[in-house]
């Protein structure tokens, strides 16, 4: 059983599979459009250097999310 | 804000050239297909959303014509900005031959799901699979000819920069255009949405034989209940689905069912757009190998380098400092050997032309007027574009600006903006207007209304020779050489610092105020960074960017100088006509550090900001009598007019914060579509620039006191 946690709790270098999406309309699109659904792999690979946004691998491409967005992505380590 | 938006027009050359749409996720190297394909110079760079505008280009192969629409980039067809959706409803339902998709080979996966996306409206698809240097460089192998089988169309492999792979693409369309496919449904859904479509495709198959796409893909959007689909219907083929009675029954029927068994018509949405993720996945799968995160290492670490918070920052500033440094040390030679050669003509052109038996009057105006002001600019502002506009090219190719805008994002959310805009403002550092246009790549209306609005806060092209001709002559005190430059170079990063500041808080302002609201979501694509093509970059900014705007600055220069000249030469009640503007705005001007001249100037470089410092000198010199101007004598033009290190400083203030340039007026105009808006973006740098003018002007010790 892994741990649930946010896509905004992992640390640069961490992995994670995506849950759930917890928002609903344009952000839920935007998020499914980059690849982000269920059963994703996504990577966290480094934080811009004011901590937001956060850049992520996700499915063989480098994608920076704000927090607020990151938040509603839950995601088991 | 966009109102009824008009189907992108296309314009053939013949009527039996065929339409093809040029689609592909954001920075796949959509435009140097175009390009190479097309012989045309469409900007090109390596960040996601530069192509904002829908290029249009002809070729020809094998005795067919083709028009190629370029569309802008869009990670799918669910489109949210506004020129996404301009792309989606193009190649919906925009009546095109047959569809390009240009694929990312380093990054196939995710960009399937376009693919798969378009596969679904129409089978005349070619896959252009391009990058295939890059990816073979990260060590990954593509299957095309495994993914061509899978989908049911021609693939063809590219590294387009280099012009690989152009006339195999080609082929394949002409093949595609010939050949009328069978439609394979490129994904399958689970069995509920299969069975609904088993009954409702059917029932669009006759309203929609007109518009010649898949009625499984109306289908589709029908279930997940897009209004987009119908309405796009409706406006772009002239098909009204609320009057094919069988399909709304149907519709309702399976509606009704998944009510019964506890679907909800969002979960089925949820499961079709799921279910194109995934059959991407499995084709990447079925058909890239090997790679792997170890082939980034380079990426990594550049990545480490420019956006770590030790190093981030200070590199960023270093760039642009370095930027300008060489701008300005490389333009002061050839500024000065065409400015001297430029001057001297002028002299001839009035000799010749007097010789000629022209009137001295006209002679006067002509060359004294329209050709000294043009001469200005060219020799003012030809060296440093051509100099700067390369260095900016290669940073852009390189992939360095989406790290700006991952570094400034955090800035730009504490203002409640789109990180995008730091992008937005690097164009318009080659051009406002530009730069303007550039916004559409931001999604949301409000935060894209608030990037147009504080666009002109970037000091464009047409600013910095005047900024940089007023540094050197009054801010370096005398220091020459490599140190001098140095310490302009600062001064000018200092005053972007400074645009960049009034940037950020009028877009807190304007988002506590008329544009109020919470920040969007936020997706940036950070892309691999790629080697510069610097022979290439030098050339094409050189001839395609340096040129044009110098073009258009001299356009704009020639009858300003003759219009300055009138004003200064025609005499109305005891005056001349600038002697009474020049009187009018005076107060103002002194209030502002600076005096009625300086205004004038500002208020008629309106069409073309490079023309300030032309018509400040045509201005002044109509009281006195020098007649060149290199550096020495134009400082004491302007120091004998009253000038000081306090008008310099000013003059560079409202230089950087004043009104937009009319063509910038104009476009701001065009993409707002309102004059409400574009009132505003006269209105906010202006008031700006006069409040931080003063406050300036007060404490450096002026309090409305004369010139000294």
């Amino acid at each position: 059983m892994g741990n649930i946690c946010m896509l905004s709790d992992l640390r640069p270098g961490e992995g994670a599979v995506v849950r759930c999406l917890g928002v609903a309309g344009e952000t839920r699109r935007r998020l499914q459009d980059i690849g982000l659904i269920r059963g994703t792999k996504v990577v966290c690979e480094r934080k811009s250097p004011l901590g937001d946004p956060v850049a992520y691998r996700i499915r063989g491409a480098t994608m920076a999310l704000r927090g607020a967005d990151a938040r509603s992505v839950e995601v088991e380590r | 804000m966009e109102g009824d938006r008009p189907m992108l027009e296309v314009k053939k050359r013949l009527p039996g050239d065929r339409v093809v749409a040029l689609a592909g996720n954001p920075n796949v190297g959509k435009s140097t297909i175009f390009n190479a394909l097309t012989g045309l110079r469409q900007h090109t760079g390596n960040w996601p959303g530069k192509t904002v505008s829908n290029a249009q280009g002809h070729f020809t192969w094998r005795g067919q014509g083709y028009c190629l629409v370029d569309v802008p980039g869009s990670y799918s067809l669910l489109a949210h900005s506004a020129e996404e959706e301009v792309a989606r409803d193009f190649l919906c339902f925009g009546g095109h031959d047959a569809v390009i998709v240009v694929c990312d080979a380093t990054c196939l996966e995710r960009n399937l799901n376009l693919v798969l996306q378009i596969l679904e409206v129409t089978a005349r698809v070619v896959v252009a699979v391009n990058l295939m240097d890059e990816a073979r460089g990260k060590g990954l192998r593509l299957d095309l000819k495994r993914l061509s089988a899978r989908l049911g169309v021609p693939v063809v492999g590219m590294s387009a920069r280099r012009g690989e792979g152009l006339e195999a693409l080609a082929e394949a369309l002409d093949q595609v255009c010939r050949r009328e496919r069978k439609y394979v449904p490129p994904v399958v859904y689970p069995s509920y949405i299969e069975e609904a479509l088993a009954l409702l495709e059917p029932t669009l198959t006759r309203p929609l034989a007109p518009w010649g796409g898949s009625a499984r893909w109306a289908a589709l959007r029908l279930l997940e209940g897009e209004r987009w689909a119908a309405e796009g219907f409706a406006r772009y083929q002239g098909i009204d689905l609320s009057k094919a009675p069988e399909a709304a029954e149907t519709l309702d029927k399976i509606l009704a069912g998944w009510e019964a068994r506890g679907i909800a018509r969002e979960m089925a949405a949820e499961a079709i757009a799921t279910a194109v993720v995934r059959r991407g996945e499995v084709l990447a799968w079925d058909v890239v190998q090997g790679g792997g995160e170890h082939t980034r290492r380079l990426d990594r670490r550049l990545d480490r380098l420019f956006t770590s918070r030790a190093t981030g920052f200070p590199i960023m500033l270093l760039l642009l400092l370095g930027i300008f440094w060489l701008t300005i040390v490389g333009a002061n030679y050839p500024s000065a050997v065409l400015s001297k050669g430029l001057f001297a003509l002028e002299d001839w052109l009035a000799a010749g032309l007097g010789a000629l038996g022209t009137p001295k009057f006209l002679v006067d105006a002509l060359i004294h007027g329209g050709y000294k002001v043009m001469a200005w600019v060219v020799s003012v502002m030809l060296p440093p574009m051509a100099i700067f506009f390369p260095l900016f090219t290669l940073l852009e190719d390189f992939g360095y600006l989406p790290r700006m805008a991952f570094n400034l994002d955090r800035c730009f959310q504490g203002c409640r903006a789109c990180g995008k805009q730091a992008l937005t403002m690097a164009m318009g550092f080659g051009c406002n207007a530009a730069g303007v246009t550039g916004c559409r790549i931001i999604d949301s209306p409000r935060e894209r209304l608030i990037a147009i609005l504080t666009n002109t806060f970037v000091p464009c092209n047409g600013r910095f020779p005047t900024m940089i001709s007023i540094i050197s002559l009054f801010l370096l005190g005398g220091a020459a050489g490599a140190a001098g430059s140095l310490l302009g170079a600062v001064i000018l990063v200092g005053i972007i610092l400074l645009g960049v500041g009034m940037t950020l808080l009028v877009s807190r302002i304007l988002s506590a105020t008329v544009l109020r609201g919470v920040p969007s979501s936020f997706t940036l694509e950070l892309p691999p960074y790629r080697r510069p093509q610097v022979g290439k970059v030098i050339v094409r900014s050189v001839a395609d960017r340096t040129l044009k705007v110098l073009g258009r600055a001299v356009a704009a220069a020639a009858p300003a100088g003759v219009l300055i000249w009138l004003c200064a030469n025609v005499t109305v009640g005891g005056g001349t006509l600038l002697a009474h503007i020049t009187g009018l705005l005076d107060p103002l001007g002194r209030a502002m550090g600076m005096d009625g001249v300086i205004l004038t100037a500002f208020v008629l470089g309106s069409p073309a900001n490079e023309i300030v410092v032309p018509i400040l000198i045509m201005a002044y010199l109509a009281q006195g009598s020098l007649v060149e101007l290199e550096g020495a004598k134009l400082f004491a033009l302007l120091a004998a007019n009253g000038w000081t290190w306090r008008t310099a400083v000013c003059v560079l203030l409202f230089s950087l914060l004043h009104w937009p340039c009319a063509t910038t007026c104009m476009t701001i105009r065009k993409e707002t579509g309102s004059w409400r808006w574009t009132a505003l973006a006269v209105g906010i740098p202006t008031l700006c620039g006069v409040v931080v003018c003063m406050l300036f002007n007060l404490f450096s010790g002026g309090v409305f006191a004369p010139l000294p």
